[in-house]
């Protein structure tokens, strides 16, 4: 590991003062995937600032009836938080089917939104990567492509995030609270996430000296009616290849209102707010729910080695909807 | 060079750490804490396994700088005097490790799943365990000696006449049959 200066921020304004003016510095809270990152190289910071001991560790309700997760609370104690468990289920679920207990034990909430692709060519320094070294090329592109993107891609870069967490999030339509030397700002979790583009150097829409300081639930947590289906290669400690977090708003048998968000495909969790609303009113049925995954899956298109991800997509999105409406297979 | 003062398996330890070496460098070569082993250096193989205020952490990925303040108790850290503690007992009895190098991480991470879930179920144990692998592949043995130590740890917390088992919260056991395969 390259080495760099380190201090330890007392308050969040030094912390944001001090990311914004000092060169090459950078934030690090419980570190899980950074430090992964600058042992081999592929982030090289000259400063750390430690901001794990700022007052951002509690999980509290909010006006409107949500909860307000502080950005270091760690997943642990997010995952398995009494509240998060009766009302936002899927949350629960989706961060125990993510990584092990040691990293959700250290790893935060803010931190987990911010974790880098786990894509091959990323990590490997010897190797083209339109997004550790911009204008070098997409390896993957050509390359072995099992785990990559089939929606959202483009020419520059097809790797995917590898949240679950974040994937949930988005079903949930949570708000990221953010803070920086302009000041404090809300960005819904549908915007936080980038895709690729031309700049695929950017993973998220938060400014390289801003901070997040929460991460907001809405009241609405649809845990009556949800699910986390996660497919990977093997059953443990292992990215997903598709994912879906689903929530349902049923009366009786009649769909008020679906949420279906992707995680594996993209380079953000994904969602199709027209997808899901063709279930408006509608029963719970494998028939209707068969139309809306085709939907989710239209646009999707495969490399050589992971197009299986399109169909896998279109079925586990049936296969959740069949699971969060408890329907049998 | 930062200073940090952190408590190692009770005993105050201070020094002078460049920001770069990661705890378990720390534990191993500056306090000669040897049995904290490092299997991959990359998070991902669980044998740097320590607890951290408590709570099982990788100390691979966690600098040393920021365990400042902090108590560690490793491997070294678990017996009393001669006396074993329930989990290394238990990887005694059930024959728990072959070559034994991934088993100071599985044990402290066994520790932690028992102060939070006293009575786990297999899968319980199991999903605690993903972050721990074991090359010799005695998942098998490593699950039964866990069993054994949470039954012993049950019997001895009767014995004691309702003296509670960990000052920790209990962290409830979630239902994951939901994460099926297609």
């Amino acid at each position: 590991m390259k080495p760099f200066t380190y201090t330890r921020a007392d308050d969040i304004t030094s912390a944001v003062s001090e990311v914004s003016q000092q060169e090459g510095a950078k934030v690090i809270a419980g570190g899980t995937n950074l430090l992964d990152l600058m042992k081999i190289d592929v982030m090289q910071p000259r400063h750390l600032i430690d901001i794990t001991r700022l007052a951002l560790n509690t999980i509290e309700e909010t006006a409107q009836g949500g909860l307000l997760l502080g950005a270091l609370v760690t997943n642990a104690d997010t995952a398995y938080h009494e509240q998060v468990e009766q009302r936002y289920p899927l949350l629960s679920h989706a961060i125990l089917a993510g990584a092990t207990a040691q990293l959700r034990n250290k790893a935060t909430d803010g931190g987990n939104l911010l974790q880098r692709t786990r894509c091959y060519y990323f990590y490997d320094t010897h190797t083209a990567c339109n997004k550790r070294e911009p204008g070098t090329g997409c390896s993957a592109i050509h390359g072995y492509n099992r785990i990559h993107a089939i929606l959202g891609h483009s020419e520059h870069c097809i790797a995917t995030h590898p949240s679950d967490m974040a994937v949930a999030l988005a079903a949930l339509e949570a708000r990221i609270h953010v803070t920086g030397p302009r000041g404090e700002r809300t960005i819904p979790i549908a915007d936080f996430h980038r895709l690729p583009g031309d700049t695929p150097e950017k993973d998220t829409n938060l400014a390289d000296d801003e901070i997040i300081t929460s991460i907001e639930l809405p009241s609405k947590g649809f845990a009556q009616h949800y699910t986390y289906l996660k497919n990977r290669d093997r059953a443990s400690y292992a990215f997903a290849l598709v994912s879906v977090a689903a929530g349902l708003d049923m009366e009786g048998d009649t769909i008020q209102e679906a949420r279906i968000a992707l995680g594996g495909v993209a380079h953000k969790p994904w969602r199709n707010p027209e997808a899901e609303a063709l279930l408006i009113g509608k029963r719970a049925s494998r028939e209707n729910f068969q139309p809306v995954a085709d939907a989710y899956v239209q646009k999707a298109k495969g490399f050589e080695h992971n197009s299986f991800k399109i169909e896998l997509a279109c079925r586990s999105i049936v296969r959740a909807l069949m699971q969060a409406a408890k329907i049998d297979q | 060079m930062t200073k940090i003062s952190v408590t190692v398996n009770g005993t105050a330890q201070t020094h002078e750490v460049e920001p770069r070496q990661l705890l378990v460098y720390y534990l191993r070569e500056k306090l000669g804490l040897t049995g904290t082993h490092i299997g991959c250096d990359t998070s991902s193989c669980g044998a740097c396994t320590v607890h951290m205020d408590g709570m099982a952490v990788k100390s691979c990925s966690i600098l040393a700088v920021q365990a400042d303040g902090c108590e560690i108790t490793t491997i070294e850290g678990l017996a009393k005097g001669d006396q074993l503690h329930p989990v290394q007992e238990g990887f005694k009895e059930c024959h728990g490790l072959q070559c034994g190098f991934c088993t100071p991480g599985m044990i402290m991470s066994a520790t932690d799943l028992l102060q939070n879930n006293p009575d786990p179920t297999e899968e319980d144990i199991r999903h605690a365990l993903e972050g721990n692998i074991c090359r010799c592949t005695g998942y098998h043995n490593i699950v039964r000696s866990i069993q054994w130590a949470a039954e012993k740890m049950k019997t001895s917390a009767r014995a004691l006449d309702g003296a509670p088992v960990s000052t920790s919260p209990v962290y409830a056991s979630v239902n994951l049959n939901q994460q099926q395969q297609v």
